[in-house]
């Protein structure tokens, strides 16, 4: 009988001939060296976005909400979308450091730092659109659980304080998470660095690390069980995210699916963005060694799932609204692909169901160029996706005579756009100041790292032979 | 700094060994000979380490779980309060213990308490952080986040005989075998 299967071993995590010092100089080189130019440049670029930001938040505070294209019916603008489209790109961050982690994908290693420290940026981000939204910024602090004047707590009935409560918790959760993976770092960090300075900064930042096998021990205990904590936080964060939408009983937002559908819809986006920011950064930093093609082939798979999961609910919207045959339900999803807002629907449609499709094929889920096309495709059809959700619900709802027109003014554009600056000037201080790749983690993930590579006798390193059993004749 | 180290507090015996499989050889025959008081550094965790060093269970998960009670708990306990109890609000006749809407907030708070729990207790069972410690006086031991793979046996072990513990390191194969001294 001839043979009819094949063995097709998991690509090496690290390519290229790496031991444990060259991949701790390759990364930790970075923060070590002198900044380069292209650094500047890209932080002066940034710290100019965030001044655009900060500009329009002060205008919007010393003039108020007005500023906005906000008009009857539509209350909600771009600053929930903007704040959605942010929050959903943190949760891939969470995935790819928690959810892979609890299921041993030990590819992640070499982009979960990148991607967690993206999850924080973003969800800064997206944390200032609730903030600046509420007219009198002053008293923002109404929205926590403190004694104030009027002796009256929050409405803990209300999804909008279940996302005050859920988005601060997340960023927490993040944020700690995010630490603990660097602290191991941070004092490889403070054992290179030759400058006085230095020294004591990352000394600081790791509290005294020193690799003991009985802190590894507890180390490894609390990483798995905030894994186990951040993959139900961050299911519930996007979920709590849609009851703001799904809550109330505006046409189009009320609806059981949505929870899952932004979900999936925020890890599509989110994979898209570390996509975008990682082949930049690999390219830039010559890292193409840990974050190899068969990374982005894996991620690309995610974004194909994930970008099916969200045509799949754009359909199934569709049937619910006609089989549940509720008339203003039938008529927001008829008005949204053909009504006042269709161009934007279907340049949603185009961008987020059709874009991955095409990674169905191998040759173009392993094309670094066609894969930063789609992911920057991708992300304007989720902004998009937010755009119509938000706008053609309500610019179209129960009464006819109500119905108007949504359009931005030079404020929203500039307050979005300034998002950016945010995002990039603490992006760039991170590649800068932290290692970008988890070196600690991406240690212990390479062959040389488990001990049953090594000869017993010599104790030199000789990997494991894989045996590949012949197939049982009787049962094939 | 003290120039007569040599005059300090002993703290312990560092050795230095090639690789992963030797660590957990020579922690394994140090575990063997009835040492208590001795830890091995390695620049990530290693698998299988836990029983050649024969490490207890980490109790962390105690503590998490403490602390997510105290979240779970704390959390119910402040919404009854500011909802039912304190200034109850009276929307279109619902039930005030609307126990079903305070699920998400209480989910999240039980979280947030169980990763401090997590971190900070991880951070507390370590002993961290500390501003020093002895080891960081060797040189040698700088590789222990890079490259390095080293055991120390310390002089509070009961048995403790800086020859014997010299001895017995470089027999099992380690090198680069050093006096760490406080620096008190």
């Amino acid at each position: 009988m001839s043979k009819t299967y094949d063995y097709v071993p998991e690509p090496a995590l690290v390519k290229g001939n790496h031991d444990f010092s060259s991949i701790n100089s390759l990364i930790t080189d970075i923060n070590l060296r002198p900044t380069p130019k292209g650094w500047y440049i890209a932080f002066g670029l940034s710290n100019i976005l965030l001044l655009v930001l900060l500009g329009s938040i002060a205008y919007l505070i010393w003039e108020g909400t007005g500023i906005w294209g906000l008009n009857q019916p539509v209350g909600w603008g771009w600053a929930i979308i903007n704040f959605v489209w942010w929050v959903g790109i943190g949760h891939a961050g969470t995935l790819i450091s928690a959810i892979l982690f609890l299921f041993r994908q030990d590819w992640r290693t070499a982009i979960n730092r990148f991607a967690e420290a993206m999850t924080i940026f973003a969800v800064m981000c997206a944390g200032i659109f609730p903030a600046i939204h509420v007219g009198r910024i002053w008293v923002i602090y109404w929205v926590f659980p403190i004694p104030n004047s009027m002796a009256m707590w929050p409405n803990f009935n209300s999804p909008l304080l279940w996302d005050v409560f859920a988005v601060s918790t997340y960023f927490t959760v993040s944020l700690l998470f995010w630490y603990v993976g660097l602290v191991p770092d941070f004092a490889t960090l403070r054992d290179r660095i030759k400058s006085k300075f230095g020294k004591i900064a990352y000394g600081i930042a790791a509290l005294g690390w020193r690799g003991s096998n009985r802190h590894w021990w507890n180390y490894e205990k609390a990483y798995m069980i905030l894994a186990g904590l951040a993959t139900p936080l961050v299911l519930s964060v996007h979920t709590i995210v849609s009851f703001d939408f799904a809550v109330s009983i505006i046409p189009g937002w009320h609806t059981t699916i949505f929870p899952p559908y932004f979900v999936a819809g925020a890890v599509f986006s989110g994979f898209a963005m570390v996509l975008t920011l990682m082949i930049i950064c690999r390219k830039i930093y010559g890292l193409e060694d840990i974050m190899t093609d068969d990374h982005i082939e894996k991620m690309n798979l995610i974004i194909l799932v994930t970008g099916s999961m969200v045509g799949f609910a754009y359909l199934m919207e569709f049937f619910i609204a006609w089989y549940g045959q509720v008339e203003y339900e039938k008529a927001i999803f008829i008005i949204r692909a053909t009504g006042p807002y269709a161009w934007a629907y279907w340049i949603m449609i185009t961008c987020n169901v059709l874009s991955p499709q095409f990674f169905w094929s191998k040759k173009l889920r392993r094309n670094v160029a066609f894969t930063f096309f789609i992911s920057i495709v991708v992300n304007i059809g989720m902004w998009f996706e937010r755009f119509v959700i938000t706008v053609s619900s309500l610019s179209t709802d129960y009464l006819p005579s109500s119905w108007g027109y949504f359009s931005p003014t030079i404020w929203d554009v500039l307050t979005y756009v300034g998002t950016f600056g945010l995002f990039f000037t603490f992006f760039l201080l991170f590649l800068r100041f932290m290692p970008m790749v988890a070196v600690a983690e991406l240690k212990g993930a390479m062959p040389q790292a488990d001990p049953h590579n090594y000869d017993p006798e010599t104790r030199d390193y000789a990997p494991q032979e894989i045996e590949i059993p012949e197939p049982n004749k009787e049962s094939v | 700094m003290s120039t007569e180290s040599s005059e300090n507090k002993l703290y312990g015996i560092l050795a230095e060994v090639r690789n992963p499989k030797e660590l957990i050889d020579i922690a394994r025959t140090v575990n063997k000979n009835g040492y208590k008081k001795y830890d091995t550094f390695s620049p990530f965790p290693i698998h299988g380490i836990d029983k050649a060093m024969s490490l207890q269970k980490s109790k962390l998960g105690w503590i998490v779980l403490s602390h997510g009670l105290i979240g779970l708990t704390g959390a119910l306990s402040m919404i009854y309060f500011m909802m039912v109890y304190d200034y109850p609000l009276n929307i279109s006749g619902k039930s005030l213990m609307n126990v079903p809407a305070w699920i998400p907030v209480t989910f999240e708070l039980t979280i947030l308490l169980s990763a401090f729990g997590a971190v900070f207790g991880m951070f507390f069972l370590n002993g961290l952080p500390k501003l020093n410690h002895p080891l960081f006086s060797s040189e040698n031991f700088k590789k222990a986040t890079n490259d390095g793979f080293f055991i120390c046996i310390e002089a509070d072990d009961p048995q403790f005989d800086p020859e014997k513990v010299q001895h017995l390191l470089s027999v099992a194969g380690a090198t680069n075998i050093e006096e760490i001294h406080d620096d008190a």
